[in-house]
């Protein structure tokens, strides 16, 4: 009974710092998945085309999970969470909400595949180092979570890394292009770490480890990759100009989340 | 008023045999090991299953059989059926019934075991033949990948490794 009560105690404590870090996650996964979802019918080849609308649906599933573990906190209604929620009370990072390339899925999508790997694989790497300090955070609700989603997220890892390789090994062209995405995925990057105002407090009781740990971790992770493709690790940028973690996002949020919200809106008590 | 039978755990276990994997008709949630416990109180029954993958769209389905299932049973009055995570679902929870099963339905099951480099492999689900090759390790469902067998020129199925080791 008293590992049960000490549950109890933490989780009021801390509570403030356990619901940011789950809207961290939450969010970013909700995002991703949201932007992958949008390839559908547009990757390159229709086995990418599985692969990818799986990735997705595991990703939703897995923003569902830490919604639900809000809910379960007394935040609010799980679907809610996911669908309600204005742009500027988000904390997903700014590179899960950016467009996938120019155009509307519906019209003239003109999207650039080479982001996509570039935006993915970088994010899945991401969220590897993260679930894997999860899966020792002083949370036990997280903690278990975290286990689950990383034995889904070996797969996805395998896949972006797979693309990753095979396009900065190919073309002049494909090289070219994934360049360029890397610079425009890094510029984006330096809030996938961050806790934002809630730092202090998510450090302190251990939800996760710490901020430069985590970058060490990413980094380290990818090192090996980018060594056999003679590239250098981009640096993360410092103090972006938007923490996507304190709600500061792009217009890029809002198209999303009116798109993406559109139908749950028409008819919030609907069952799907 | 008739004298009602008490609930017997048993027998929700067996009318949960009629449960079947949606898109796999042949495989059962007790085959898949899906079901991590079922209790009773008095003669409200709860069922705590375990997803196989969480963005899986097929699990309000399976809640709604279950539910629909078990309150056959002339004895039982409410029925709960609860979806938690922990401990995680493996593949190596699927029975050797649930290996049969997922054989017969054109599916090769998932490795029992890992190569030291967490590497895997299955064999052709309809000639059994060694000699395949992976086509797409996403298949038409999460849990699902795509591969090819030299030997019969069929195209198939197999599960996914899922396990705590990857």
């Amino acid at each position: 009974m008293s590992n049960i009560d000490n549950g109890v105690t933490e989780a009021a404590e801390n509570k403030e710092a356990i619901t940011s870090l789950l809207f961290q996650l939450a969010d970013d996964d909700f995002l991703y998945a949201y932007r992958g979802s949008e390839w559908l019918g547009l990757a390159p080849h229709i086995e990418e085309d599985v692969a990818s609308s799986s990735i997705s649906q595991d990703s939703m599933g897995h923003a569902a999970m830490y919604y639900k573990l809000l809910e379960e906190l007394g935040v609010g209604n799980a679907d809610d969470l996911a669908h309600l929620r204005p742009a500027h009370e988000r904390k997903n990072s700014i590179v899960t909400e950016r467009v996938n390339g120019e155009g509307y899925y519906m019209e003239t999508p003109n999207y650039d595949w080479a982001y996509q790997v570039v935006r993915s694989y970088f994010y899945t790497q991401a969220k590897k180092v993260k679930v894997e300090s999860l899966c020792k955070s002083s949370y036990r609700p997280v903690a278990e979570a975290a286990v689950k989603v990383k034995m889904e997220l070996y797969y996805h890892r395998l896949h972006w890394e797979t693309w990753f390789k095979q396009l900065l090994s190919s073309t002049d062209v494909a090289k070219k292009k994934m360049n360029n995405a890397i610079t425009l995925v890094m510029n984006d990057f330096g809030d996938m770490f961050s806790f934002g105002n809630q730092r202090q407090a998510i450090e302190k009781y251990k939800l996760i480890d710490s901020e430069e740990k985590l970058k060490e971790n990413w980094i380290a992770s990818i090192e090996p990759v980018f060594a056999a493709l003679r590239l250098d690790v981009p640096p993360i940028p410092e103090n972006p100009a938007n923490n996507g973690r304190n709600g500061e996002h792009t217009v890029d949020l809002d198209e999303a989340l009116l798109t993406l919200s559109e139908v749950y809106k028409v008819d919030p008590v609907a069952s799907w | 008023m008739a004298i009602s039978e008490s609930v017997s755990i048993d027998r929700v276990y067996k009318i949960l045999m009629n449960v079947k994997d949606p898109e796999i008709d042949s495989v059962s949630i007790i085959d898949l090991g899906m079901v991590e416990e079922v209790t009773h109180s008095g003669n409200s029954v709860k069922v705590v299953l375990l997803p196989t993958f969480l963005g899986c769209p097929a699990l309000e389905i399976i809640k709604k059989n279950t539910i629909d299932a078990i309150k056959q049973l002339p004895e039982v009055g409410d029925v709960e059926v609860e979806f938690v995570f922990h401990p995680p679902w493996t593949s190596d929870r699927i029975t050797e019934e649930g290996h049969a099963n997922l054989r017969a339905f054109g599916i090769a099951p998932p490795p029992r075991h890992f190569e030291e480099d967490g590497s895997w492999h299955v064999d052709c689900a309809y000639c059994g033949s060694t000699y395949v090759t992976m086509e797409n390790i996403f298949g038409p469902t999460a849990c699902r990948s795509i591969l090819y067998c030299k030997s019969c020129k069929n195209v198939f199925e197999a599960m996914k490794p899922v396990s705590t080791l990857l």
